[in-house]
C-alpha cells in the first residue's frame, strides 16, 4: 500500500474508531447504574426510539429543515443583495455597518418571543425570520469583504483595457467576490439551523425538531429527546456538508478556500 | 480584428516636461522632475534605475493609469488618455495578472472579450498567440497549474491580443529564476520583431536592459530623473541571440550603462545627456 493512501485511510477510520470507543464506554457506562438512566440514557435506548420514532423524526426534520432553508436562502439573497449596495454606495455601507453590527452582537433567538408572537402562534414566518436575521450576517459580511477583494493590478489592467464599469463587475469584481459569498453561505447555513431549531422552543406550531426535544424532555422521555438531539444533529451536517460541496464546487480552480 | 490605420506618427511615445508628484500623510514625494522623452515606433526602449526612481510611475503614465502632475505625455500623437481608451498599447506587469479563475486561453481572451471581438475570431487570435508564445498544450490549463516563466508569457499573449503598436513592460521578468528570464528576454526579442511593437520596458537588471534595447534610459531617484540615454551598439535587437551575451560589444555597453547609472564619468561617447 502506498504511503498517501495509507495516510487516507488512517485519517478516515480514526474517528470512527474513536466514535465507537466513546458510543461503548457510553454504552458501559450508561448500564453500569452508576448514572442514572435519566441523566444519561444509554446508546441502545435512544437507538430505540429512532426507530420507533422515525417516521416523527423525519417529518419534524422536514418542518425544521425547510424553515433553516427558506431563512437561509431570504438571509443570503439579502445580505448579498445590501452587500452589493454597501460596496457600490459608501452611505449605504455607513448606514448598515451599525444595524450589521448590533445583529451580528445580540442572540438572534432572543427575538423569537417576540416574532412569534407578533406573526401568530400557527404561523412559521417567525422561524424563518429568525432564520433569515441569522444567515444575513455572515453572507453580507462576507460578501463585502469579497467584493473588496480585487487586486490593484487587476483594476490597473481593467483601467488599461478601459473596460465599463459592468464590465469590471462581471469579469473581475464578482468572480473575486464569490468564494467569500459561499464561505458566508456555508457559514450561515449552520446558524439557519440553529435558530430555526431554537426558536421552536419559545412556542409556536408544534412538529419541529426543537419543539419535539423540549415535548419529550418536558414529558421525561429523555431517551426520546436525545433521539431528536440526534436528528437535529444530523440535519445541521446536512446543511453544513451541502453548503460545502456548493462552496468547493463553486470555488472550483482557485486558490483554497480558508475553512 | 483591429487593424491600426498604415499611416501612423513616427513617435509612438513623446514625453514632454513630465514632473509627477504624490501627496502622502508625511507631505510630497517628488516621483518625477523634468522627463522628456520619445520613443519611436517599433524601438525597444528600456527604463532602468535603483528602486524609487520613478521608472514604474513613468510607465503608469505613459499607460494613463495614472495622470502627470505637469507636463504631457502623447502616444501616437494622441492624448495618453485617448490612446487608452483607443487600446493603443498592450500592457505587462511584473505580476502576471491573471484571472485565476479563466484557463489560459481565456485570460487571453480577456481584451479580445472586453472590446467585442467576435467568437470565432477570438478563438482564431487565442490561437495564434498561445503558438507565438510557446503555450501550444496548455490552453486549457488554469494559471495555478502553471510556472511562473509560463504564467508571465499567458500575460505577455493578453498584450498582445489586440496587435499593438506599442507594448508597456513593467519588470515582467523580475520575479523569474535567471533560465526562465534570459529565455524569456529572447523570446522577447523574437515576439518584438515579428509585431514590430515600440517597447517600454522597466527593469532594474543592466544586463536585461542591454540585451533587448535600442536604447536604454538611466534614472536616478528622489526626485526620478533621466541621467542619461545610452544608444545600444549592437545592430538591432532583432538580429540579436543568446550568442551576443558573450560578446566584447556587449560588454561594453554593460559599462556604459552602468557608469551613468553610477553617475561616474567619464561618460562614453554616444550619450545623450541632459
Amino acid at each position: 500500500m502506498n504511503r498517501s493512501l495509507r495516510d487516507g485511510s488512517v485519517r478516515i477510520l480514526a474517528p470512527v474508531v474513536l466514535g465507537a470507543v466513546v458510543v461503548i464506554a457510553w454504552q458501559l457506562l450508561a448500564g453500569s447504574g452508576l448514572v442514572e438512566a435519566y441523566l444519561l440514557p444509554s446508546p441502545a435506548a435512544i437507538g430505540e426510539q429512532i426507530v420507533e420514532f422515525a417516521p416523527s423524526m423525519v417529518s419534524a426534520s422536514g418542518i425544521t429543515g425547510l424553515n433553516s432553508l427558506i431563512g437561509l436562502i431570504i438571509g443570503s439573497v439579502f445580505g448579498i443583495l445590501l452587500a452589493l449596495l454597501a460596496v457600490a454606495l459608501r452611505v449605504i455601507d455607513w448606514m448598515v455597518e451599525p444595524i450589521v453590527a448590533a445583529l451580528a452582537v445580540i442572540p438572534i433567538v432572543a427575538l423569537a418571543p417576540v416574532l412569534n408572537t407578533m406573526f401568530g402562534a400557527d404561523s412559521q414566518f417567525g422561524r424563518q425570520a429568525i432564520a433569515a436575521l441569522a444567515s444575513f450576517v455572515p453572507v453580507f459580511i462576507n460578501t463585502v469583504r469579497g467584493l473588496r477583494q480585487t487586486r490593484p493590478v487587476h483594476r490597473d489592467l481593467m483601467r488599461a483595457y478601459a473596460a465599463s464599469g459592468v464590465q469590471v463587475m462581471r469579469t473581475l469584481t464578482l468572480p473575486t467576490a464569490i468564494p467569500f459569498v459561499f464561505t458566508g453561505i456555508r457559514l450561515a447555513a449552520s446558524l439557519a439551523v440553529i435558530s430555526a431549531l431554537v426558536a421552536e422552543y419559545f412556542g409556536g406550531p408544534r412538529g419541529g425538531l426543537g419543539g419535539l426535544i423540549a415535548t419529550s424532555a418536558a414529558s421525561s422521555a429523555y431517551p426520546r429527546a436525545w433521539a431528536y438531539v440526534v436528528a437535529s444533529i444530523i440535519l445541521g451536517l446536512a446543511f453544513f456538508l451541502v453548503t460545502l460541496a456548493i462552496e468547493r464546487w463553486a470555488t472550483g480552480r482557485r486558490a483554497p478556500v480558508p475553512l | 480584428m483591429i487593424e491600426k490605420a498604415p499611416t501612423r506618427p513616427a513617435d509612438a511615445v513623446t514625453v514632454t516636461g513630465v514632473d509627477k508628484v504624490f501627496s502622502t500623510g508625511k507631505g510630497e514625494v517628488r516621483a518625477l522632475d523634468g522627463i522628456d522623452m520619445t520613443v519611436s515606433a517599433g524601438e525597444f526602449v528600456s527604463l532602468i534605475g535603483p528602486s524609487g526612481c520613478g521608472k514604474s510611475t513613468l510607465l503608469r503614465l505613459i499607460a494613463d493609469l495614472d495622470e502627470p502632475t505637469v507636463g504631457e505625455i502623447r502616444v501616437f500623437g494622441k492624448a495618453a488618455r485617448r490612446a487608452r481608451v483607443d487600446q493603443d498599447y498592450g500592457i505587462a506587469f511584473q505580476q502576471a495578472a491573471l484571472l485565476p479563475w479563466r484557463t489560459v486561453e481565456d485570460n487571453i481572451a480577456l481584451p479580445l472579450e472586453l472590446h467585442k471581438v467576435g467568437a470565432a475570431e477570438r478563438r482564431a487570435r487565442v490561437a495564434e498567440l498561445i503558438e507565438l508564445v510557446g503555450l501550444g498544450d496548455f490552453g486549457e490549463k488554469y494559471p495555478d497549474q502553471l510556472s511562473g516563466g509560463m504564467q508571465q508569457r499567458v500575460a505577455i499573449a493578453r498584450a498582445l491580443a489586440e496587435k499593438p503598436n506599442l507594448l508597456l513592460m513593467d519588470e515582467p521578468f523580475g520575479a523569474l529564476d535567471e533560465m526562465t528570464r534570459e529565455y524569456l528576454q529572447t523570446e522577447l526579442l523574437r515576439i518584438s520583431a515579428e509585431t514590430r511593437a515600440a517597447v517600454v520596458f522597466v527593469t532594474h537588471s543592466i544586463p536585461e536592459a542591454v540585451y533587448l534595447s535600442d536604447r536604454v534610459v538611466v534614472m536616478s531617484p528622489r526626485p526620478g530623473r533621466i541621467d542619461g540615454i545610452v544608444p545600444m551598439q549592437l545592430g538591432s535587437p532583432s538580429s540579436r541571440s543568446d550568442d551576443i551575451r558573450e560578446d566584447a560589444a556587449y560588454f561594453e555597453m554593460i559599462t556604459a550603462v552602468r557608469e551613468v547609472l553610477h553617475g561616474g564619468a567619464p561618460i562614453p561617447k554616444g550619450v545623450e545627456t541632459r
